[in-house]
């Protein structure tokens, strides 16, 4: 029997080798290994990694393709669904979607789905599979050209729009390109490709304009002659503890971490931008974002520790980060919670006070809270702190848009197909949701540009 | 791209460039800044924008060479290209909000030190235009690096100059300058104060000393500009403030000058390695 076969393992970069790197740390399957993992798929009649997936990619349908080594095949079935997968490929959480949901899960190893699209994706990239309807001459602006807004932009050219994507930051890619460290996901060999591939389809990409800043969207729609505005500007903002010490120098947001790290290149020599990472790094938080920072610290030079206030079992991560971040010889400090960044006469980081934490009852969201233990406060000396706490929406849009409602959180508030409160004005991705993931983002993207398309038809 | 038209040396370290900016242009006011990086390479840097054209599409911007971002910067020549200019940033000035009564109420001393002369350019403008009575005072250490001199004249009712040194105007800082002022019969309602923040912090006092309120602009570090990496943040009234988003203008009486400029030098070693190794664009062929 096909399930038979155990799932074909990755080849990686050696963990003590690939932690003095910033290069890829998963080589991916080749094609033989691809074709052999593909032939385990049981091609469900019910497929549930389809519906497990929010984009619904016909799962059963590309793997077939790469079992009969059909790669372009498989490309274009993807293409029908996802705009970016080489990128959720690498960086989607496979182990609560897809892959949580494959059947050969319940008793073995489910199908690497994500390695298999990840493969599909490498293999075509910088291949052109969608075609574009003819132009129907109609303005739509697109704010933010992370995975929502990409995703927006590229479903509305294929249908003949004329899109702008207004991007703040002087690169293309959101979080993509600030966030995800290049050693998850390589920036000119991966994502260039499929930003391309977006401006192949006819989109123009304007950088360097704020939304809410240098331009408005009362403005775009009034005076530049926009149809409709889509709004996918992220979750932006970091957050910190409000615990006493964290202006202290020394602690950094993970946001300002990577973005020096990711969009600046401060990691190679020859760019410009500073990065301070120091001997001893403790970053608080247990999502990607945490990882990413800590791992980042890590090529960087420094001995780091991540501080988080549950367990391994509750960690947000994908597993396999964390799985990576542990090979690599990152410190877990798990059930302990900052209370306060203590500094030395210059006014730098000099230890981090924590209590120890036990798991108490489940919360609304189903894992067990942490509760404080009395009297179990301990210093950590480090050198650098960083807070990887999750991030929200930026307000410079909500603010400066007339009829924009917000959340009590600041996400924008939009139906289910993505309408604001205002008409015309579509919103999707971390800007309603708060933050999330790229295939979550992308998703609300392709809804949205449905529900655009409709509204510019009526 | 964003092409420098002009280019002229305001001293030999600090050099005045218009930019061809339209968009960004259109939407500044005063109170507002920038951000700059140069080539691909480059650092964002963040700089003051000392005057705008709506008409013409450009910013005017004046850079100081400080380490080797800023060196790359006024190496660029008329013609040449920045990779990306964007803006602006920040919150306007107070006074642009106000409603004319409140402003006919007001009385401006707009206190400049060195490199800060730049951005109180604009502002004055600004008052001028709106016919409120504006004073303003330039410090600089010595002749040679007073900026903007001329300039201001045509754009306040009292210029006061003043150098460490005594090489032009009255023999004194700033803070000697204002006390001076106020001393032969001025009074202001409102005070900005825009310079290096050890300028700002004591100038800050002389004004809590004089009984005038105090508006700073505060020049703290930067990544994005748009509130997302949080570098900027600076204790205004024991709250966090980011300067890029909800600045950078504060309440002077309320800001923590000692843990401002703490955190602006935070990345001092690292800059003194980047400094040590970087061959500087200045005469690049």
């Amino acid at each position: 029997m096909a399930n038979r076969i155990p799932r074909v393992a990755v080849r990686e970069q050696d963990a003590k080798v690939r932690a003095t790197n910033f290069e890829e740390v998963c080589y991916g399957y080749n094609r033989e290994e691809a074709m052999l993992e593909a032939s385990r798929c049981l091609h469900c009649k019910n497929p549930r990694c389809v519906t497990a997936c929010p984009v619904n990619i016909q799962i059963p349908e590309f793997i077939a393709k790469v079992n009969e080594g059909d790669i372009e095949g498989a490309a274009a079935i993807i293409a029908h669904d996802s705009s970016l997968p080489a990128v959720c490929g690498r960086v989607c959480p496979q182990e609560t979607q897809c892959e949580g949901s494959c059947v050969l899960g319940v008793k073995g190893e489910p199908v690497a789905i994500g390695k298999l699209e990840r493969f599909v994706a490498d293999e075509t990239l910088g291949k052109a599979t969608a075609e574009c309807a003819p132009s129907n001459g109609i303005k739509v602006a697109v704010v933010g050209s992370g995975p929502a807004g990409l995703a927006c932009a590229s479903d509305l050219a294929k249908w003949g729009y004329d899109v702008t994507i207004f991007e703040a930051l002087h690169k293309a890619g959101g979080v993509l390109e600030y966030g995800i460290p290049e050693f998850r996901l390589p920036k000119d060999k991966v994502l260039k490709h499929e930003i391309d591939e977006v401006k192949r389809l006819g989109v123009k990409i304007e950088t360097d304009v704020i939304i809410g800043k240098t331009v408005t969207i009362d403005s775009l729609m009034d005076e530049e002659g926009f149809k409709a505005v889509f709004i996918g500007s992220g979750a932006g903002l970091p957050k910190f503890m409000g615990i006493p010490g964290e202006n202290l120098c020394g602690v950094f947001s993970a946001n300002e971490f990577l973005t020096r790290n990711n969009l600046m290149k401060a990691w190679r020599e020859d760019y410009l931008t500073p990065i301070h990472a120091g001997k001893k790094v403790c970053v608080v938080g247990g999502g990607n974002v945490a990882m990413d920072a800590a791992r980042t610290a890590l090529r960087l030079g420094a001995e780091v520790h991540i501080v988080y206030r549950r367990t391994e079992a509750e960690l947000p991560a994908r597993r396999e980060e964390v799985h990576h971040a542990m090979e690599e010889g990152i410190v877990f400090d798990m059930l302990t919670n900052p209370v306060e960044i203590l500094g030395d006469e210059k006014g730098w980081v000099r230890a981090l006070r924590c209590i120890r934490m036990e798991l108490g009852e489940p919360d609304e969201s189903g894992r067990r809270s942490p509760v404080p233990i009395p009297g179990s406060e301990f210093e950590i000396e480090t050198e650098t702190v960083i807070m990887a706490l999750g991030t929200s929406p930026n307000p410079l849009i909500s603010k400066t848009t007339e009829g924009l409602e917000v959340t009590r959180r600041g996400c924008l508030v939009a139906d289910e197909n993505g309408a604001t409160t205002r008409p015309g004005v579509f919103a999707g991705g971390d800007a309603v949701t708060g933050a999330a993931t790229v295939i979550l983002a992308m998703g609300a993207g392709r809804t949205a540009a449905k529900a655009i398309d409709e509204f510019l038809r009526q | 791209m964003f092409e420098i038209l002009t280019k002229e040396m305001l001293t030999p370290i600090i050099c005045r460039m218009k930019v061809r900016a339209p968009r960004l242009a259109a939407a500044a006011l005063p109170g507002e800044f920038l951000i700059v990086r140069a080539d691909e390479k480059g650092e964002r840097i963040p700089l003051t924008i000392s005057d705008f054209d709506r008409e013409e599409g450009t910013v005017t911007i004046v850079t100081q060479k400080i380490g080797a971002s800023t060196a790359d910067i006024i190496a660029y020549e008329a013609g040449e290209c920045f990779a990306d200019v964007v803006g602006p940033l920040g919150q306007p000035s107070d006074f642009v909000k106000m409603s004319p009564e409140e402003l006919a109420a007001q009385r401006y001393i707009l206190i400049a030190g060195g490199l800060g002369t730049a951005p109180v350019y604009p502002q004055a403008k600004w008052l001028k235009e709106h016919g409120v009575p504006v004073d303003v005072i330039i410090g600089a250490k010595t002749k040679d690096l007073l900026i903007y001199v001329d300039e201001m004249k045509d754009v306040c009712d009292n210029l006061f100059v003043c150098t460490d040194d005594g090489s032009y105007g009255f023999k004194g800082m700033g803070t000697n300058m204002l006390e001076h002022v106020v001393a032969e019969g001025h009074s202001y309602t409102q005070a900005v104060i825009i310079g290096p923040m050890i300028m700002m912090k004591f100038t800050t006092l002389t004004c809590k000393k004089l009984g005038i309120p105090a508006i700073v602009s505060l020049n703290t570090l930067m990544v994005d500009g748009t509130g997302m990496c949080g570098a900027c943040r600076v204790s205004v009234g024991g709250k966090t403030r980011f300067a890029c988003v909800e600045g950078p203008e504060f309440d002077g009486y309320e800001v923590d000058f000692d843990e401002a400029m703490r955190r602006q030098g935070q990345y001092k070693s690292e800059e003194a390695a980047v400094n040590e190794k970087h061959v500087c664009k200045i005469g690049r062929g």
